[in-house]
């Protein structure tokens, strides 16, 4: 909703700045504060979210994600699919021309020879390409001519938008960066702290891990962009006190990742110097109910395994209950404020793919009551516990340290109660529940819990690979060092089957349905995954900067060229 | 034994508990200190019972307990209430009773090992060196990382037999101790060489007393002041460790109130709600910081030399 009247606000203002203001650099000097530093400028060399997206400001690829998760074109003239022609029928190969008269800052043209090198320059061997997932499956580019860029791929690829598609894959300018090829890459720091590109600034000095100026793209494809003759970005500091300097003093124009406490955002806007603006991605925090008994009297090695089904949690209305007892407004207001909105999905965008399942969003202590009741769970003994056949329904209930968290456990723990069950909590260090070490008990994959909550999302607009994580094939165990993302031990063969279904099907309309299904399958239809919060990202930007559209599918300044100064 | 042990209470009747108690007394810090010390003990083991406030109470129903949260003090909540609407009176006199407890049954532990190898080290030549090169090695192990392998190992364990609760104290306090000896261990050797060579030990011997009763009659009483120096500053280490794992949300289950828990939630709201870190800040100064005086204090009531002066 504020997403929403923010979005329409941008593009009226838009609309209306573009008449006032058709003049490059008419608006002086914008300051932009990261409160990570920026260490380089080439964001082939490093996966930090600061340094590619300060480098989205030069460099640029054939088409970027725009705030919906679409694809739209930057050099390339348009969007290549099977109906245009541009991609082939058996997903294949996928040919984008450039847009003619193109022009790097230093005033030499854009040529398709500087995009296959590029390919090159992330694919070589001795290169340690920090984005080389970008280019995994491309058999070749060929270059018929200056304009052409003809991509192949090893096999049919239903999402062909990876390479040279967003701030993660820019196009690297053939001249500048031959010499840095290979092991040499690393140490060219010319060319990776000033890097030429066709974005709507270009670079005028890089202090490391501290500050970088930018000014004007004089060679920018559209005459009248940016407005700004200027760009600052400054490093450092935390997120409290980005927002502090962008909301309450006004030092700066836009803060990025302001991820601040409810009770700190409410102080911040009473500042009134800036707003904040959210934006949706797929982070959803969530709680994993397991499939499999997680009890210590268990020989190690069969412990949350699918050997033990759960005694529990293996019925459907106890999880259904459990999901039903949880208040997830409540959750975001304690929580996240305007970072985050209660949502019952495990994929809640892009909106294609998000399912209009809102079942979960209000609560029902007494129906969740009852629902026990039905399954046989009653208190016999008078200690406000359920109890069944002599088991009490007792569960452990962990996740990493994390204060946001811990009010959620206390918050989930009371309702639960309310409900009749008894609950334990657990925090575990975020390097180690997070950390993987399959010699840890700790670990989220290992799951030596009843229940566990954490967040997660996946990477891009296609939520196939992500979904297909919980395939039975995917369970983590002993026999494969705990690795696998189907940390529930979920395993159905319909599932299974539909999974393959979505991986051959290339239609999008399809796909969104056979996604909305899995979606389902996983959250309402069997209440395995209960997903909280729906997690969104937070910047601030001052009263005074306008065009700014946040956007999670690709660098938050991907709209940079559009911003201009209110007057 | 029973000899020795009438021996040892028998020449040292009312009249040096007086003169100690005096010598104390003259300390105003220590004073102080004790004054403080009993207040911080009164207000959480007999403030409970007194104000009967569940403080791990999070209100079920969402709309009292949005009402609820971040209030300022208030006759119904004299300290106010946290960011889910929890009590934080009935927080910090809870949390108070762990802390507190923590500190004291882990300096019993560190004391009861620090003194046991220092002693053996002094008064034993051939122990001495295999004890002390012990005592290197402990000193040089890296505490914290040390104790999260203590947790990682043996935590479901004792959860399971203790529960959880019940499992982490014996576990941190147990972690602790075992872990915080080495200083006294160190100075009481040191004290004991020293002692080893007087006069009167010499006489002992030459009447054919026995090493057990050479160190529980002679030895150990002539140590005592070192030892309870170093105990009252242990209780105040113990404390702060204790503080440290729950800051790094080891130990305790998350929902369960240690000061040095209280403090970790406090700190994100530290800007809009100072107190909620203060509270539990002061508290634990002052319980080391009184601590620390009483110690002092009591080693100058302890030692004979200064006592008098």
């Amino acid at each position: 909703m504020t997403l929403r009247t923010m979005l329409l606000g941008a593009v009226a203002s838009l609309a209306l700045a573009s008449a006032a203001h058709a003049e490059r650099g008419a608006d002086g000097e914008v300051k932009v504060l990261y409160w990570q530093a920026v260490s380089t400028l080439n964001p082939y060399l490093s996966s930090g979210t600061k340094d590619v997206e300060a480098s989205s400001l030069v460099l640029e690829g054939l088409a970027g994600f725009d705030e919906k998760g679409e694809v739209f074109p930057r050099l390339a003239v348009d969007i290549p699919t099977v109906a245009n022609g541009g991609l082939s029928a058996d997903l294949t190969q996928i040919t984008w021309k450039l847009k003619p008269g193109l022009l790097w800052s230093d005033g030499t043209p854009v040529t398709s020879a500087d995009a296959k090198f590029t390919w090159e320059y992330c694919t070589h061997p001795e290169g340690g390409c920090a984005q080389a997932a970008r280019y995994v499956g491309i058999k070749s580019i060929d270059t018929p001519d200056a304009e052409t860029i003809v991509i192949t791929f090893d096999a049919p690829k239903p999402n062909p938008y990876q390479a040279f598609v967003g701030g993660t894959s820019p196009i690297l300018q053939k001249a500048q960066f031959e010499k840095c090829i290979g092991a040499a890459a690393s140490s060219c720091n010319d060319a990776n702290f000033a890097p030429i590109g066709t974005g709507p600034f270009k670079v005028v000095e890089l202090k490391v891990n501290d500050v970088v100026t930018f000014e004007a793209n004089p060679n920018y494809r559209d005459p009248a962009k940016p407005a700004f003759a200027k760009l600052t970005l400054k490093g450092g500091g935390d997120a409290a006190a980005a927002a502090s300097a962008v909301m309450e003093t006004g030092e700066f124009d836009y803060a990025w990742n302001t991820q601040i406490n409810p009770d700190l955002q409410a102080q911040m806007k009473a500042g009134g110097k800036g707003v904040l603006v959210n934006g949706f991605g797929t982070l959803v925090e969530r709680i994993e109910m397991n499939m499999t008994d997680p009890s210590p009297a268990l020989p190690e090695g069969e412990r949350s395994t699918v050997k033990h089904p759960h005694p529990i949690l293996s019925d459907i209305k106890v999880r259904q209950a459990l999901s039903m007892a949880i208040d997830r407004q409540v959750l975001v207001d304690v929580g996240y404020g305007e970072a985050g909105r209660p949502t019952c999905n495990l994929v809640p965008a892009p909106a294609m793919f998000a399912s209009d399942n809102t079942g979960c969003l209000k609560q029902d202590i007494e129906g969740a009551k009852a629902l026990l009741a039905e399954a046989g769970w009653a208190d016999s003994d008078g200690d406000s516990i359920l109890d069944k056949d002599g088991k009490k329904l007792s569960l452990l209930y962990q996740t990493s340290v994390n204060p946001v968290r811990q009010d959620f456990q206390a918050l989930i723990k009371g309702w639960w109660n309310s409900i009749g069950v008894e609950v334990e909590l657990k925090s575990i260090d975020a390097s180690v529940f997070f950390g993987g070490d399959a010699g840890s008990p700790d670990t989220f994959q290992k799951f030596y819990a009843d229940v566990e909550m954490y967040a997660n999302n996946f990477d891009g607009t296609d939520p196939e690979p992500y979904l297909a994580g919980y395939l039975c094939a995917k369970i983590p165990g002993p026999d494969n060092q705990w690795q696998g993302e189907n940390i529930n031990r979920f395993c159905d063969p319909a599932y299974d089957a539909l999974v393959a279904e979505l991986g051959k099907t290339s239609e999008m309309d399809k796909r969104a349905e056979l996604a909305k299904k899995l979606n389902d399958m996983l959250t309402k239809d069997s209440f395995v995954v209960v997903p909280l919060v729906d997690r969104g990202r937070l910047s601030a930007h001052s009263n005074s900067l306008g065009g700014v559209v946040l956007n999670t599918w690709d660098t938050e300044l991907w709209n940079a060229q559009d911003w201009f100064r209110v007057k | 034994m029973s000899d020795a042990a009438t021996a040892i209470a028998a020449p040292q009747p009312r009249g040096r508990f007086a003169d100690v108690w005096r010598q104390f007394k003259s300390h105003r810090g220590a004073v102080a200190g004790m004054v403080v010390l009993g207040a911080l003990v009164l207000f959480v083991f007999a403030g409970p019972l007194i104000w009967r406030v569940d403080p791990t109470f999070v209100n079920p129903d969402a709309v009292e307990m949005m009402k609820s949260r971040n209030k300022p003090p208030s006759l119904a909540a004299p300290l106010g209430t946290d960011q889910l609407g929890r009590d934080m009176l009935a927080r910090l006199m809870a949390g108070g009773q762990v802390s507190l407890a923590v500190g004291l049954v882990a300096m019993m532990i560190s004391i009861f090992i620090g003194s046991t190898i220092g002693v053996m080290a002094g008064y034993f030549r051939r122990l001495d060196g295999p004890l002390m090169r012990m005592t290197d090695l402990f000193l040089s192990l890296p505490l914290l990382p040390l104790l999260l392998v203590m947790m990682m190992l043996f935590r479901d364990s004792l959860a399971g037999a203790f529960g959880p609760e019940a499992g982490a104290f014996i576990l941190i306090v147990s972690a602790i101790g075992v872990t915080s000896w080495m200083q006294s261990a160190r100075i009481v050797r040191g004290e004991v060489l020293a002692l080893k060579e007087r006069e009167f030990v010499l006489a002992a011997r030459s009447i054919g007393t026995t090493p057990t009763a050479m160190i529980l009659r002679h030895v150990l009483p002539n140590v005592v002041s070192p030892i309870m120096v170093a105990a009252t500053l242990g209780i105040a280490a113990a404390i702060i460790t204790e503080s440290a794992l729950s800051f790094l949300g080891l130990g305790f289950p998350p929902d369960f109130p240690t000061w040095g828990r209280l403090l970790y939630d406090g700190v994100q709201y530290m800007q809009l709600y100072p107190e909620r870190v203060i509270w539990p800040g002061l508290a634990i100064s002052l319980t080391v910081l009184s601590v620390n005086y009483i110690g002092d204090g009591l080693r100058d009531a302890l030692d004979p030399r200064i006592r008098g002066r």
